[in-house]
């Protein structure tokens, strides 16, 4: 993917290369809707043939946690979806789909939501979708087929995609007039600053020494309340559970531009640790084609770690695991390719099944409510024991 | 207490009142025994002797019949049944014995199948009309197109079971039939130079429904394709009377025109059926008291002689077998076998194993004309019929038919319907519409697993569907529950034959809805995938910029591309 030339255009830095940029992207999604519509037409009309469409197999089972690159690559086992009595259904749904994303998104150089794709079906007879699980899993199909994100296509998500706050100045645009606008993390007050959808135009300048990204909402409101950035010189960011496409671009972004470390904290639990903090570092297998864009490589898990629980006497403070929560460890342990490579990870779920218990980020209020601030997160950034 | 006391009887007092009771006291006095419980059920059985006699007298005629019945209502509660037919006539000294004598007639004393066996039917009708009416029975016949014509009015002396002639003309007439109209326009009269009309009058009532008369001559023509039938039935048109018959009842009351009201069954089969043999007795089949009788009667000098004379399928080896078997004297005189000796004879005949009777006794509907009849007359789109093999019950030969015709998809109703199928039960060719659930056929019907072949059904009970199942009974004689002949008795030689008939036609009616529920699963999927193809081919068009021609080549090849491989799955 031409990572290295989007870097070079941002070093450029004018507000238009990044427009010329961005047409050229339709113009080369569009080209591909027509490639696989040309394909699918030959089978058609000169092969005589029932058309298929491949798409690769979005799951764990089909990833390989690639070191260099430090995230999930997907290999290369692919599902073909070939027109039948049982298929004919979604294939005129992902034909109507692909049509409409060409002329209506990318040629027009319009957006739509998941949700707006999913309304916009309803005037296409029987083709609509009744639930909009079905226009997402189609639109994730497409995603897959094309090797192109569904951002670049004019897909926006609509969840939220995160709130940072610290040194940081993040340079964006008017989108209507392409005024350069700048942002200033450091100065808004009480609130916070919200990561749009699309990234790719970003520029930033920054003083800050690492990034902190943060699970829950309320501990990132705590340190934004006793400006805990100002004492650590860091940019804090709040994921509020699994970290979005756009959340994890802008933190891969920042990281990669400024030369920053980047440390996840969130709660002990497997869920933390295989979903949250697996997903930032090297991607997810649902949408294993697109990771290389959607990760943050050069992550470290700072905590709440098992030994922590010790470490700091939580012991008290903790929950037993549920079922869910030993069934999610033994998974990880058995089936996901990033634990599987890392002994450290290993013998943390190990640890934390044998201990039988989770804990939460706010746990340490059991010593006093600054207590994470003002003597856990300091002495864990002394001692530097980050899993990797 | 009374004083006097009533005197008690001696045996000359009682002596004094005692005397022969006539058979056809006895039915007067029990005329549910032969179908006359109420007026509705009198009705139907004297159009239903009335028309298994003209039925009978023309197949063992050789003609090909050709039936009018009228059902009139003269009264309130009085009707007029005339039922002609184009049968041989018959010769004016048995027209009153026929008419008016029970137990006289041609049936009864032979083994051969025919739809009447006693002779008591159409009298006994005719005893019902007069009791009820004071009116007499009324013939008209004529034999051949040389011979004149009899008019002639009996009624029956009840206490001495003998015909009284009321008038005896001799007249200038011929059967006439009159078809229904076709399209509005009457049809050509049918004239027959022979035949036979009779008209009785009676207390009854008309009601329509699965009883009725118009149902007996529905299934009547199902049972008997190659019979042409016509029907009229002229309800006054009092509203009291009958609850909204206007059109019907209107004509009535003015002079009608000729073919007006009539219906007709049409003759679908131009064979006339095969003509049944009359056979002897078979040996296992004779119960000890007709064995001692018929020693008696015999001809033949010998013991030896008589087994093989009077009796099918004893040879003289089998007859030898019998006498030693029984420790009696070949040579012995018939007559002179004693009480006793006759018992060890009877055992002696059950005992030994003798050829099965023969079976050209019987004259079976047939498979092809069993479908025909259903074609005719029931709505459907599958039609299938067992003949089965000729079998044996004490000693009587039967045959077991089924038909079934399936209802198709169609109609707007609901493919599998939620009524259990109608059950037709016919015993030697004749419609049986009562006491359906007291008959071996029902019993059969229901016994069969019919899940097994497709269709739903309650424990013990007959099949839900939407479909007529047609069960006949063949026999020389058909071992019925009453004498008014409603239902068929329990024999489990019976039941088993009509069970393998019926698990037949359940074979084939389940390879044909099974085909049918995959004819219906592919048009789905045709209406399914054509529903999709053209969004298919949409998406291409906007993607491509096809034209319209390309997008209908496009949808063109898809549509045949998909029924060429057969709508797999994959």
């Amino acid at each position: 993917m031409p990572g290295k030339r989007r870097n070079k255009g941002e070093a450029d830095g004018g507000g238009k290369t990044t427009d010329m940029r961005e047409a050229a992207s339709r113009r080369e999604a569009s080209e591909r809707i027509r490639d696989i519509a040309s394909g699918i037409h030959a089978d058609i009309v000169k092969r005589n043939a029932r058309p298929s469409m491949k798409f690769p197999i979005r799951s764990l089972s089909n990833v390989r946690y690639d070191l260099k690159r430090g995230h999930f690559e997907i290999l290369n086992r692919m599902s073909t979806r070939t027109l039948s009595y049982n298929t004919v259904k979604t294939f005129a749904q992902s034909m109507r789909l692909l049509a409409a994303t060409k002329v209506d998104l990318l040629d027009k150089n319009d957006i739509a939501g998941k949700r707006e794709i999913y309304y916009n079906s309803k005037s296409w007879g029987e083709c609509r979708f009744d639930e909009q699980p079905e226009s997402d899993s189609l639109l994730d199909d497409m995603e897959a087929m094309l090797g192109i994100n569904r951002e670049q296509l004019g897909y926006i998500p609509e969840e939220r995609g995160g709130e940072v706050a610290g040194p940081l100045v993040v340079i964006d645009r008017n989108p209507a007039s392409g005024e350069t606008v700048r942002i200033d993390c450091e100065r808004l007050g009480t609130g916070a600053w919200s990561i749009p959808s699309k990234v790719e135009h970003l520029r930033f300048e920054s003083s800050a020494e690492f990034i902190l990204v943060i699970e829950t909402a309320s501990l990132f409101q705590r340190l934004v309340h006793h400006q805990y950035y100002r004492k650590a010189r860091c940019v804090l960011i709040a994921m509020s559970g699994v970290p979005t496409r756009a959340c994890r671009r802008f933190i891969r972004r920042l990281a990669d531009d400024k030369k920053l470390p980047v440390l996840a904290f969130t709660d002990g639990d497997p869920y933390g640790y295989c979903n949250i903090y697996r997903t930032l570092k090297v991607g997810s297998g649902q949408a294993a084609h697109i990771n290389r864009f959607f990760c943050v490589p050069q992550a470290q898990y700072l905590g709440v770690t098992p030994q922590d629980i010790i470490d700091y006497k939580l012991e008290d403070a903790t929950h037993p695991l549920e079922d869910v929560d030993v069934k999610r460890a033994r998974d990880a342990l058995k089936n996901d390719p990033f634990i599987r490579h890392h002994k450290e990870w290993q013998q943390a779920l190990n640890h934390m099944l044998e201990m039988k218990v989770r804990v939460e980020q706010q746990a340490f209020a059991k010593h006093g409510l600054n207590f994470v601030l003002d003597h856990y997160l300091p002495d864990k950034l002394k001692r530097r024991t980050f899993l990797p | 207490m009374s004083p006097k006391k009533a005197a008690f009887a001696t045996a000359e007092s009682m002596g004094r009142s005692q005397r022969d009771i006539s058979v056809s006291e006895f039915f007067l006095k029990n005329r549910h025994l032969l179908g006359f419980d109420n007026p509705k059920k009198a009705l139907l059985t004297a159009v239903k002797e009335a028309v298994d006699n003209s039925l009978d007298a023309c197949d063992e005629a050789g003609i090909l019949p050709e039936i009018a019945v009228e059902v009139v209502q003269v009264a309130d509660k009085r009707f007029r049944v005339s039922v002609l037919d184009n049968g041989p006539g018959i010769v004016r000294s048995q027209i009153p014995k026929i008419f008016a004598k029970l137990l006289y007639g041609s049936k009864f004393h032979r083994l051969r199948m025919s739809r009447g066996q006693q002779g008591i039917g159409i009298s006994a009708a005719g005893m019902y009309g007069q009791l009820t009416t004071g009116n007499s029975t009324v013939i008209r016949s004529r034999t051949k197109p040389g011979n004149v014509a009899h008019h002639i009015e009996v009624q029956i002396d009840a206490r001495q079971n003998k015909p009284v002639i009321l008038k005896d003309a001799e007249i200038d007439w011929a059967p006439r039939f009159t078809p229904a109209d076709v399209d509005g326009v009457p049809s050509e009269p049918i004239d027959s130079k022979h035949g036979t009309c009779v008209a009785i009058e009676m207390e009854a009532a008309y009601v329509k429904g699965r009883q009725s008369v118009d149902e007996y001559l529905a299934q009547c023509a199902i049972v008997n394709p190659h019979l042409h039938l016509h029907y009229r039935i002229c309800l006054l048109a009092d509203p009291a009377a009958n609850g909204g018959g206007t059109a019907e009842s209107a004509k009535e009351a003015a002079p009608q025109p000729a073919g007006a009201g009539w219906v007709t069954f049409r003759r679908a089969v131009q064979e006339r059926p095969r003509q049944p043999l009359e056979i002897k007795p078979h040996p296992h089949g004779v119960e000890l008291g007709m064995l001692i009788q018929m020693l008696k009667d015999t001809g033949a000098k010998h013991l030896k002689s008589a087994l093989e004379q009077d009796f099918s399928r004893v040879s003289a080896r089998a007859a030898q077998e019998i006498c030693e078997r029984a420790g009696l004297d070949p040579h012995a005189r018939p007559a002179a076998i004693a009480h006793r000796e006759s018992e060890a004879l009877f055992n002696a005949m059950n005992n030994t194993r003798l050829m099965r009777p023969p079976t050209d006794c019987l004259s079976p509907i047939g498979e092809a004309q069993i479908i025909a009849g259903l074609k005719k007359e029931v709505q459907g789109d599958f039609f299938t019929a067992v003949t089965r093999a000729p079998e044996v019950y004490r000693g009587n030969p039967f045959q077991i038919e089924v038909g079934v015709a399936l209802a198709g998809p169609g109609g707007g109703e609901d493919a599998s319907g939620d009524e259990p199928v109608r059950l037709l039960r016919f015993a030697n060719k004749v419609p049986l519409l009562y006491m359906g659930g007291a008959c071996a056929m029902t019993k059969a019907v229901a016994g069969v697993n019919w899940k097994a072949y497709g269709l739903a059904q309650p424990r013990g009970s007959l099949p839900i569907g939407r479909a007529v199942f047609l069960v006949h009974m063949a026999s020389v004689w058909v071992p019925f529950t009453s004498e008014s002949k409603e239902a068929i008795a329990h024999y489990p030689e019976i039941v088993r034959e009509i069970t393998f008939a019926l698990q037949e036609c359940g074979r084939r009616l389940s390879v044909h809805m099974s085909r049918r529920r995959r004819q219906i699963e592919l048009e789905k999927k045709h209406s399914f995938i054509s529903l999709y193809l053209p969004h298919l081919a949409l998406g291409l068009k906007t993607i491509l910029g096809l034209s319209d021609k390309d997008e209908a080549a496009v949808l063109g090849r898809l549509r045949k591309m998909l029924e060429r491989t057969h709508l797999e799955a994959g």
